[in-house]
């Protein structure tokens, strides 16, 4: 076998167990997207809850509180970049990057200086390599995040909103994500978790619960939409407050950052994967057609070497010929 | 007869139960706090320990909280705790684990605990 021919066959063998893993890891990821879909239905109850609960308590509380009322002129800022662990995701964790990188030139033009916290090793190494200072690092969940690591990450950013800014606290706090819109399409989104707007809370509250009551409602108008629903999810009841209103929503606050948090984490998740699940099939596709241009490839130096020999076998007997006809 | 309970048990990852109830019996930093059917509508904070629904076919749900808090309204009652586990669910070798390691400094994580090994010798 000619040398060219054993090269080729060698190619062929690797490129086949190439596409042989990456489609495994296309159909894990597609797996583990269903699995990631669960868990944010699963955590919506309690985010609905909260948010409600949080719409209620609001109304009657003094609203001095730093998660509520920013400062007229924000200094420090913070930004929760959430990026991936693992790579094979395409521009999964780039993307998430880039658009954590334009929105602290934003915030740097309007002097601010900024802190990330950063989810994800992809991220943390992508910070570090530059010699970043990080507020804080989180790795080994980002595919399948608990409540406890959403916890964490939230009980150290409002730490640092709850510090006051000379002592090295922060003002404001951001969040740099990636949102599952569906399997095709996850979009980065850079949003203001704190301080709450209190004007943005109810309508917060109206896109995260009447996303889907609109569409059905078929633009009704969001007055008309209440009619159909028990008055609840309209109008508030007349809440007696257990110890007081103040009370319950210091109590509230932390727990509703973590749902923020637990929410953006799981929505990451999801988008990973299906980040993943493209980049894999892709790879496999393109493995697929690597393999069929080095087959031709092969099989055309296969017919040269054959054509070769037989030339060699001809020219040799014509040779033989000649020399026993003289 | 009054209206049964619409009663929903929620943690931070997961719905824990949810179901009809006659009573539902949680504690406040206040004290103890009962809700039957046409209690007014309440927001009241939790501390870590049991919350008791006990449903209309009579039978006891206990569920160990974390601490979190409960609204009532329109016999609707939402009990929401960053973590929740039924008397069933509960792991009594694992919270022993956590309260040992925890040692004296119990903050929230070994109340946690605590309510939890309470809610498991009780059942």
């Amino acid at each position: 076998m000619g040398a060219q021919l054993r090269e080729l066959r060698q190619r062929i063998r690797s490129v086949e167990s190439i596409k042989k893993i990456t489609r495994a890891q296309e159909l894990i990821a597609t797996s583990r997207i269903a699995r990631a879909q669960q868990f944010a239905e699963a955590a919506r109850p309690y985010s609905q809850a909260l948010v409600r609960a949080m719409e209620a308590a609001a109304e009657r509380a003094r609203l001095d509180n730093p998660l509520l009322e920013g400062v007229e002129e924000p200094r420090r800022s913070a930004i929760l970049v959430v990026t991936s662990d693992g790579g094979f995701a395409g521009a999964y964790s780039a993307n998430v990057i880039r658009q954590s990188e334009a929105l602290a030139g934003l915030l740097r033009e309007q002097g601010q200086e900024v802190v990330p916290y950063v989810v994800g090793k992809k991220g943390v190494s992508w910070f570090t390599f530059r010699g970043r200072e990080l507020g804080g690092q989180y790795v080994g969940f980002t595919g399948k995040p608990s409540y406890a690591d959403a916890r964490k990450i939230a009980d150290d950013i409002l730490d640092a909103i709850n510090t006051p800014t000379e002592e090295g606290g922060v003002d404001e706090i951001h969040i740099v994500s990636t949102h599952f819109r569906n399997m095709v399409t996850q979009e980065v989104r850079a949003r203001r978790l704190f301080p709450i707007m209190v004007e943005d809370v109810p309508e917060e509250i109206h896109h995260a619960e009447a996303g889907a009551v609109r569409s059905d409602n078929g633009g009704t108008g969001s007055g008309a939409a209440g009619n159909g629903r028990p008055a609840r999810t309209d109008v508030l009841p007349l809440y007696e407050f257990e110890p007081s209103a103040d009370e319950v929503l210091d109590a509230l606050l932390p727990q509703y950052a973590g749902n923020l948090v637990y929410t953006a984490l799981l929505d990451a998740a999801a988008s990973e994967w299906a980040a993943r699940r493209r980049a894999m099939k892709n790879a496999t596709d393109n493995a697929g057609e690597l393999q069929e241009s080095l087959t031709r490839e092969s099989n055309s130096a296969r017919q040269a070497e054959i054509t070769q020999e037989i030339s060699e076998i001809v020219g040799g007997a014509d040779a033989l010929a000649a020399a026993g006809s003289e | 007869m009054a209206e049964d309970l619409n009663v929903e048990v929620v943690a931070a990852d997961r719905k824990v139960w949810s179901g009809e109830a006659s009573i539902v019996i949680a504690r406040t930093p206040e004290g103890e706090i009962g809700i039957m059917s046409g209690h007014e509508p309440v927001l009241g904070l939790l501390v870590a320990g049991s919350v008791t629904v006990r449903s209309t076919g009579g039978e006891a749900v206990v569920v160990a909280v974390s601490g979190g808090f409960l609204s009532v309204s329109e016999n609707h009652i939402a009990i929401l705790a960053e973590q929740a586990e039924l008397a069933d669910e509960i792991d009594v070798a694992a919270a022993q684990a956590e309260l040992a390691e925890l040692g004296e400094d119990r903050e929230g994580a070994g109340r946690w605990a605590q309510a939890r090994l309470d809610v498991a010798a009780s059942r």
